[in-house]
């Protein structure tokens, strides 16, 4: 026999579900409305100029964001030369040495980090970089970048290397390898894919960062010469010029925020799709 | 036989332990210079820097209030709608969704996730400021006797920043709550449903009454995510410090001061302020993301136990 449900517990029942699904759809609105106007006001300007050209002054047409282009792969690749050998260094050493305290406080520290405001990592590049040299500079912006990178990589890293069964580990000792040699070219070369996919996810991260350059990198009309040099970049270009009171350059941020997202998106789609298949099993 | 310790084995545990290390030494790094930064303007206000409203560059005049009040009121609005609206995602993804729905689902926050904020500031800016301006604030201002929608306005407000702020932790809130749903084993739900309760009820028992740590959690993380916020906030609070019940009257957060001032600012003093402004918005993410991971491990390792058993 079937007692059906009180009609009071049914209805709380498909109240509680229905909203639920209200907060799926409202949920949605923001993202479909942020991602059609990207897109649709970010391809009026988007050609071959904005690939190749240096911004223009207002009433000048043309101009593109070639220079912010490449500040951003500058700072991306300064932060990257900082970041990358210490985090996958720092991430090793918690998953093949990682017992005791103090790799359990540079744990608790990487967290403490990943949560720190990255404007106030720009403070902190300022303090360290831009004072000393008075001058703003790519340096500076690569190296607060940089210093966002290091936890980042570090937790996928372990987490990724954890993955490596312990019985490869073992039957590189039980050869009479040292263990040194078995941790870098068996451990880490098990687990290469996966590394190689958080150093990229670790680079689309910081790529997309505006705060901390404001004042470490600074911007740049024009070409940078020396990495001690302001230099351009997406976000910052693309800030300046939402908050500029032109017609023409308000466009620009539009055309500059549609190639941003669609290389992060890529990006970040790419990574999660091999990270995914890492950790599912390839090992 | 002698055991031996194989020296390229000490020499390179020696050296993974120095690149680990930098992880605490840049902790540290950042709390000394900052609070060695801040000094200067501690000195000559002391900790009455912290309860001060006012603001002013030219007389060297400086206080954190009004930015403090900017900072929390966007996180606090931002929670109001993030967090009900991140749990309800979650369950509706987890528990009342088939599988082929939750791969999608969860392919669409982690694009949410992912897109850079000064783009959320651009959208807020051009998108949300004139419809809020045009369609809600004549509305929010009809419910009379209350202190929080009146005045004209231009858009360019708490309200706006606290609703573009909540857009971006929404992923954030909600990724882990599905964890800690997900954690929660198959058979408490089963007992609950063989009990004869519904879905809902189910969910209400066996999934929401054990996941609560972690839920807090959660809304925590978001929250500290939300405080820090920095370019979207900057875009749309107005940028006026000064302390109003008036959710549409423009405000400032300790964020975007730092983001509009530092590089504008002339004196060693007003630097100082603007980096002290840094350490207080440090500190309490720093105390907020403590607690939340807390809850969290304490949530996620609970269910793990109990499904071990």
């Amino acid at each position: 026999m079937i007692i059906p449900t009180a009609p009071g517990r049914a209805r709380v029942d498909s109240l509680m579900r229905g909203l639920c699904w209200t907060a799926v759809a409202l949920a949605l609105v923001p993202l479909f409305s942020l991602l059609y106007l990207v897109v649709s006001k970010g391809m009026h300007r988007l050609d071959m100029d904005f690939f190749i050209h240096l911004p223009r002054p207002v009433g000048i047409p043309g101009g593109g964001m070639a220079n912010a282009l490449a500040g951003t792969l500058t700072l991306v690749l300064i932060a990257s030369l900082i970041g990358m050998p210490l985090g996958v260094g720092a991430g090793l050493y918690l998953s093949e040495f990682g017992d005791g305290r103090f790799a359990w406080s540079v744990r608790f520290c990487a967290d403490v980090l990943t949560g720190v405001p990255s404007i106030v990592t720009g403070i902190f590049a300022y303090d360290i970089i831009v004072k000393p040299m008075h001058s703003f500079s790519a340096l500076a912006g690569g190296f607060a970048l940089g210093t966002m990178m290091i936890p980042i990589i570090a937790r996928i890293t372990e987490e990724v290397v954890r993955l490596v069964p312990a019985n490869l580990r073992e039957a590189a000792l039980a050869l009479g390898i040292p263990r040194w040699k078995s941790i870098l070219f068996v451990v880490l070369r098990t687990a290469m894919g996966g590394v190689a996919t958080g150093l990229f996810l670790g680079a689309t991260r910081v790529a997309s960062e505006t705060a901390p350059l404001l004042f470490t990198s600074f911007n740049n009309q024009y070409w940078t010469k020396s990495l001690l040099q302001p230099t351009a970049s997406m976000t910052v270009q693309i800030f300046t010029y939402a908050i500029s009171p032109y017609e023409e350059w308000r466009d620009m941020a539009w055309t500059g925020a549609l190639v941003l997202l669609i290389i992060v998106l890529l990006a970040s789609m790419l990574s999660r799709l091999t990270l995914a298949k890492n950790k599912a099993g390839n090992f | 036989m002698v055991a031996r310790v194989n020296s390229g084995d000490r020499l390179f545990q020696g050296i993974l332990a120095g690149t680990a290390a930098t992880i605490p030494l840049l902790a540290l790094g950042i709390i000394s210079l900052l609070l060695v930064s801040s000094l200067l303007v501690l000195d000559k206000t002391g900790l009455y820097f912290f309860v001060r409203k006012e603001w002013d560059p030219v007389r060297e005049q400086f206080g954190a209030l009004a930015f403090a009040y900017g900072t929390l009121m966007t996180s606090f609005i931002a929670l109001v709608v993030a967090a009900p609206g991140g749990i309800g995602i979650a369950l509706a993804i987890t528990e009342f969704s088939p599988p082929r729905v939750r791969e999608w689902a969860a392919w669409i926050v982690e694009t949410l996730a992912a897109v850079p904020s000064v783009i959320f500031g651009l959208w807020g800016l051009f998108v949300l400021v004139p419809f809020l301006h045009r369609y809600v604030e004549p509305a929010l201002r009809l419910f009379p006797g209350q202190p929080f929608f009146v005045g004209p306005g231009t858009g360019l407000c708490l309200f706006t920043a606290g609703l573009v702020v909540a857009i971006m932790i929404l992923p954030t809130i909600m990724a882990i709550c599905r964890e800690v749903f997900n954690a929660v084993p198959i058979s408490q739900r089963e007992s609950a449903l063989a009990l004869g309760s519904t879905r809902w009820e189910a969910v209400r028992l066996a999934v929401l009454g054990p996941s609560m740590p972690g839920i807090i959690g959660a809304v925590i993380l978001g929250m500290g995510r939300a405080l820090g916020e920095t370019m979207a906030v900057t875009m749309v609070i107005g940028n006026d410090p000064q302390i109003r019940a008036n959710l549409l009257a423009p405000a400032d957060s300790l964020a975007s001061a730092i983001a509009n001032q530092f590089t504008e600012a002339t004196s060693d003093m007003h630097l100082s302020a603007l980096t002290a402004l840094g350490f207080l918005l440090f500190g309490i993410t720093m105390v907020l993301n403590v607690v939340a991971r807390v809850l969290v491990w304490m949530a996620t390792r609970r269910m793990r136990l109990a499904a071990v058993k």
